[in-house]
C-alpha cells in the first residue's frame, strides 16, 4: 500500500524527465522506425488487413462458386430485405440494452467497489480486491457454463439457495424466459466484468494526491461530500475510459451469449445481439450454410458503429471533460 | 581428411535413410477423419479403427472429431484453408452438396458396394438429379419415443400409447401419480422442440414422404391442417413437461430421464448407447402415436451420416480403399453393433443384439418410412426453414405462439425465396 502511495506522489517528477526532449536532434532518427517496425508489421498483418479485407469482402457476392462485385448491393439487402433487417435491427436494439444495462450498472458498482477498496481504514483488502477481481480472468465459456448450472431450474443452486429463505416461489427460470434472458446475461456480464471498471478507477483514486484530501479535510469536506466533490470530478477521466472500453466490449460480445444460448440466440431471438447474428450469418447454423458475405456486411456495421461510438466520444465527450493537473 | 570422412559417412548415412524410408512412405498413408460425433471417439479408437487397419495394413486412421454444433463451420473453413482431413463426415443434404459444388468432395459413384445402397438411402447425399453421389451413405437415425418401464408400471400403464388420446391419458395419469415428470424435454436449446418434437410426431399428420414431397412441389402449404396440427400437439406438450422447462437444456433432460426422474423422452435412436450406459431401469420405446386409431403410421428414419473423400487428400487411393470398406457389409455390421441406434442405410437388413435398438428398428416394419421435411431443398434460402423450426417449435411450446402463428410465420418466410418446381 505504501509503496503504491509513494509511485502516485512520484507523478509530479515526470515533467522534468520529459524536459530533456525538448531540444531538438537535428539528425533523421531513422531509428524510430526501427523501433516502430514490429509493431507496425505485426499490427497491420493481424489488425488491419483482415479489417480491410472484411470491408472489401462485403462488397462482394458469390455467384455461381465466383466472387463478383456488386457495390452496396448486399447493405442493401441487409437494411431492405425485411428477412435480414427484422433481426439486424432486433439485434441492434439487444445490442443497446445489453450496453445501457452496463454502462447503469457496471460503473456505479465499479466506483463504489474502488471507493469501498480505497477506505484508509479497510481490513483484507488486497483479499476483495482479487475477490472482485477474479470473474474477469475466468473464460467466457466456464462464466457462462457455470452460471448456467447455477441458474438451472433442475440442478441448480439458485433455486435451492431461495428456498432456504422461503422465497423459493421468486425463482423463475430466467435465462428460458423471453422476459428476462438478455436482462439476465447482461447481469452474469456484469458480475464478470466489474473488475475491470473497479481496478482502474481504484488505480486512479490512490493517485490523488494526499495533499489534496488533506487541503479537503482542513476546509471540513469529509465522507461523502469529499467523495462527490473532490475525488470524483478527479477520476471522472477514468469513468469515461471504462464506459468506452465497456462500448466497445459490449458491441463486439459473441461469447457469453453463444456459450449459455446458442447461436440462435434463444427463446426466439430475445438475447440475439450483433455478435451473435454476425456468427449466424458468417459460418452458418445446422442446415444453414454460410455467407461470408453477408456476415462480412453485418461485420462491417459493427464496425462502423463502434467507430461512430467511439469517434463520440473522443471528440464530443473528451475533450470537453476537465481535466485537473495534479 | 578426418571430417571428410565423416561428412562422407553422414551424407551415406543419410540417403541411405531416405532410401529405407521412401518405399515405406508410399505404402504407408495415414487417414484422418472430420467427424460431429465427438460421443463416439472411444467406439473409433477401440472398435471401428482396429479392424480397419487389421484388414487393411499400411493404412493407419485417426479419428478426430469436432463439437456438433461447430462442425459445419470448423469443416467449411479447414476445407477452404486445405487444412482438414482426408475423410469427411458428411450432414445430409445442402450442406455437403455445396462442398461437392465447390469440388471439396469427389463423386463417390465409383466406390465398389454404392449398389450395396438404395436410392432413397443415396438421397441424401446426391446431386438434385440423383446420378451423382459424392458421399458413402453410413446411417440413419430414428425418432420415437423411449418410456421408463418402471414408471409405466408403477402409474398402471399396461400398453404403450398408439393414438393421440392414449398419449395424454397416460401423460395424466403420471402427472397425476406425481412420482415421475411425464415428458423429459426443455425449450431453449430450441433444436430438441423441432426434432423430437414436431420431425418426430409430424409424419403421422403429413403422411410421411408423401406430404413431404407434396410440400416441396408446392402442392402442400405449411398452413394446411396437416402441417399445422403437429403444432396443435405440441402446443399440449408444455403442461407435462418438468418444473421450469423453458430452462432445462438438453443435457439436463437426458439425465433427467436417465436418472429415473422422467417416464417419457420423446427419443432419436442416437440416445441407445448413452441411455443403456447410465439409466438403471429397463426402457422400452414405441412410435409417434397416430392421430387416430387404425391410421397408417409414419416414423422419421433420417438419413444422418455419410462419409466422402476431401478431394485435396495426399492419399486418395487409400481413402478410396477406406470408403469401400465403409460400404461393405461387414462395416455395416460392425457399425450397428458398436454404436446401436444409428442403422445401417444398406439395402441388407443388418441384424442387431441391442434389445432397444430393435424395438427402434422394428419401427421400420410396422410403419413407413420417411426424413426430416426441412432437410431437403427447403433450407436453401434465407429465412432458414430450418432454424425458423426450431424457433417456432420451441415458441409453441413456451406458449409464445399459437400454431397458426408459427405455422404462418414458417410459410410466410419459405415463400419469400421458395419458388417450388424450379
Amino acid at each position: 500500500m505504501s509503496q503504491i502511495e509513494k509511485l502516485s506522489l512520484d507523478v509530479p517528477s515526470i515533467p522534468a524527465a520529459t524536459a530533456g526532449t525538448v531540444r531538438q536532434a537535428p539528425a533523421r532518427r531513422w531509428y524510430i522506425l526501427v523501433f516502430l517496425a514490429p509493431a507496425l508489421l505485426v499490427y497491420s498483418a493481424l489488425m488491419v488487413i483482415p479489417l480491410a479485407d472484411t470491408l472489401r469482402l462485403s462488397l462482394y457476392r458469390k455467384v455461381d462458386q465466383t466472387s463478383v462485385f456488386v457495390g452496396f448491393a448486399n447493405f442493401g439487402r441487409l437494411f431492405g430485405d425485411p428477412n435480414w433487417s427484422v433481426h439486424f435491427w432486433q439485434a441492434l436494439v439487444n445490442n443497446i440494452y445489453f450496453f445501457i444495462f452496463h454502462l447503469l450498472l457496471q460503473n456505479p458498482i465499479g466506483i463504489a467497489l474502488a471507493a469501498l477498496l480505497s477506505l484508509p481504514k479497510l481490513r483484507g483488502r488486497s483479499f476483495y480486491r482479487t475477490a472482485f477481481f477474479l470473474p474477469t480472468m475466468l473464460s467466457f465459456v466456464i462464466v457462462g457454463f457455470t452460471w448456467k448450472l447455477i441458474l438451472s431450474p433442475i440442478w441448480g443452486v439458485a433455486p435451492t439457495l431461495l428456498g432456504f429463505v422461503g422465497l423459493k416461489s421468486l425463482f423463475h427460470p430466467w435465462l428460458g424466459l423471453e422476459s428476462s434472458a438478455l436482462t439476465t446475461l447482461a447481469l452474469i456480464s456484469v458480475w464478470q466484468f466489474v473488475g475491470i471498471p473497479m481496478m482502474l478507477i481504484y488505480a486512479a483514486m490512490l493517485s490523488i494526491p494526499e495533499e489534496v484530501i488533506e487541503a479537503a479535510e482542513l476546509d471540513n469536506v469529509t465522507g461523502f461530500a469529499q467523495f462527490w466533490k473532490i475525488k470524483l470530478p478527479l477520476i471522472l477521466p477514468t469513468i469515461g475510459m471504462c464506459s468506452i472500453l465497456t462500448f466497445v466490449g459490449n458491441f463486439n460480445a459473441f461469447d457469453l451469449i453463444y456459450t449459455a444460448q446458442g447461436a440462435l440466440a434463444g427463446p426466439n431471438y430475445s438475447t440475439d445481439i450483433l455478435g451473435t447474428f454476425l456468427f449466424r450469418t458468417f459460418f452458418g447454423n445446422q442446415l444453414q450454410l454460410g455467407d461470408p458475405n453477408m456476415g462480412a456486411t453485418i461485420a462491417t456495421m459493427m464496425f462502423l458503429i463502434i467507430l461512430i461510438g467511439v469517434s463520440i466520444y473522443l471528440f464530443g465527450v473528451q475533450q470537453r471533460m476537465r481535466r485537473y493537473q495534479l | 581428411m578426418r571430417t571428410m570422412t565423416m561428412i562422407t559417412a553422414w551424407a551415406m548415412a543419410g540417403s541411405a535413410l531416405v532410401a529405407a524410408a521412401a518405399p515405406a512412405l508410399a505404402a504407408d498413408a495415414t487417414l484422418k477423419i472430420e467427424s460431429w460425433r465427438n460421443d463416439d471417439l472411444q467406439i473409433w479408437q477401440e472398435k471401428i479403427i482396429p479392424d480397419f487397419e487389421k484388414s487393411h495394413p499400411g493404412i493407419k486412421v485417426t479419428f478426430q472429431p469436432t463439437a456438433p454444433k461447430e462442425y459445419n463451420a470448423a469443416l467449411n473453413s479447414k476445407l477452404d484453408a486445405g487444412t482438414a482431413g482426408d475423410i469427411i463426415a458428411c450432414r445430409p443434404f445442402d450442406a455437403s452438396l455445396e462442398l461437392f459444388k465447390k469440388g471439396q468432395l469427389t463423386s463417390v459413384n465409383d466406390i465398389a458396394g454404392m449398389s450395396n445402397f438404395s436410392d432413397v438411402a443415396k438421397a441424401g447425399w446426391s446431386t438434385d438429379d440423383g446420378k451423382t453421389s459424392f458421399c458413402v451413405p453410413v446411417a440413419a437415425v430414428l425418432h420415437g419415443f423411449i418410456y421408463n418401464k418402471d414408471a409405466f408400471a408403477k402409474v398402471g400403464i399396461k400398453d404403450v400409447p398408439k393414438t393421440d388420446e392414449e398419449f395424454f391419458a397416460d401423460l395424466d395419469k403420471i402427472k397425476k401419480d406425481g412420482t415421475y415428470v411425464p415428458l423429459a424435454m426443455g425449450t431453449p436449446d430450441q433444436w430438441e422442440a423441432a426434432t423430437m418434437g414436431y420431425q418426430n410426431i409430424g409424419p403421422n399428420y403429413w403422411k410421411g414422404e408423401d406430404g413431404r414431397a407434396a410440400l416441396i412441389a408446392g402442392k402442400e402449404k405449411l398452413t394446411d391442417e396437416a402441417w399445422v396440427a403437429p403444432f396443435k400437439e405440441l402446443a399440449k406438450w408444455g403442461a407435462y413437461m418438468g418444473d421450469g422447462f423453458k430452462a432445462q437444456s438438453y443435457p439436463d433432460s437426458q439425465n433427467m430421464f436417465t436418472l429415473g426422474r422422467a417416464a417419457i423422452y420423446p427419443a432419436g435412436s442416437w440416445e441407445i448407447a448413452q441411455f443403456q450406459s447410465q439409466a438403471q431401469f429397463p426402457m422400452g420405446a414405441f412410435p409417434p402415436p397416430v392421430p387416430k386409431a387404425g391410421d397408417p403410421c409414419y416414423v422419421s428414419d433420417h438419413p444422418d451420416i455419410a462419409f466422402g473423400m476431401n478431394a485435396k487428400t495426399k492419399s486418395p487411393e487409400a481413402a478410396k480403399t477406406f470408403l469401400t470398406w465403409v460400404a461393405s457389409p461387414e462395416f455395416a455390421k460392425l457399425y450397428a453393433n458398436a454404436l446401436p441406434g444409428f442403422f445401417s442405410l444398406q439395402s441388407q437388413p443388418v441384424p442387431t443384439d441391442n434389445a432397444l435398438a430393435k424395438e427402434f428398428v422394428g419401427f421400420r416394419d410396422s410403419c413407413k418410412s420417411t426424413m426430416r421435411s426441412t432437410y431437403q431443398m427447403l433450407s436453401r434460402g434465407t429465412p432458414n426453414l430450418e432454424n425458423e423450426t426450431w424457433v417456432e417449435s420451441a415458441n409453441v411450446i413456451n406458449g409464445t405462439d399459437t400454431p397458426e402463428q408459427a405455422a404462418a410465420k414458417l410459410q410466410k418466410g419459405l415463400d419469400s425465396w421458395y419458388k417450388p418446381g424450379k
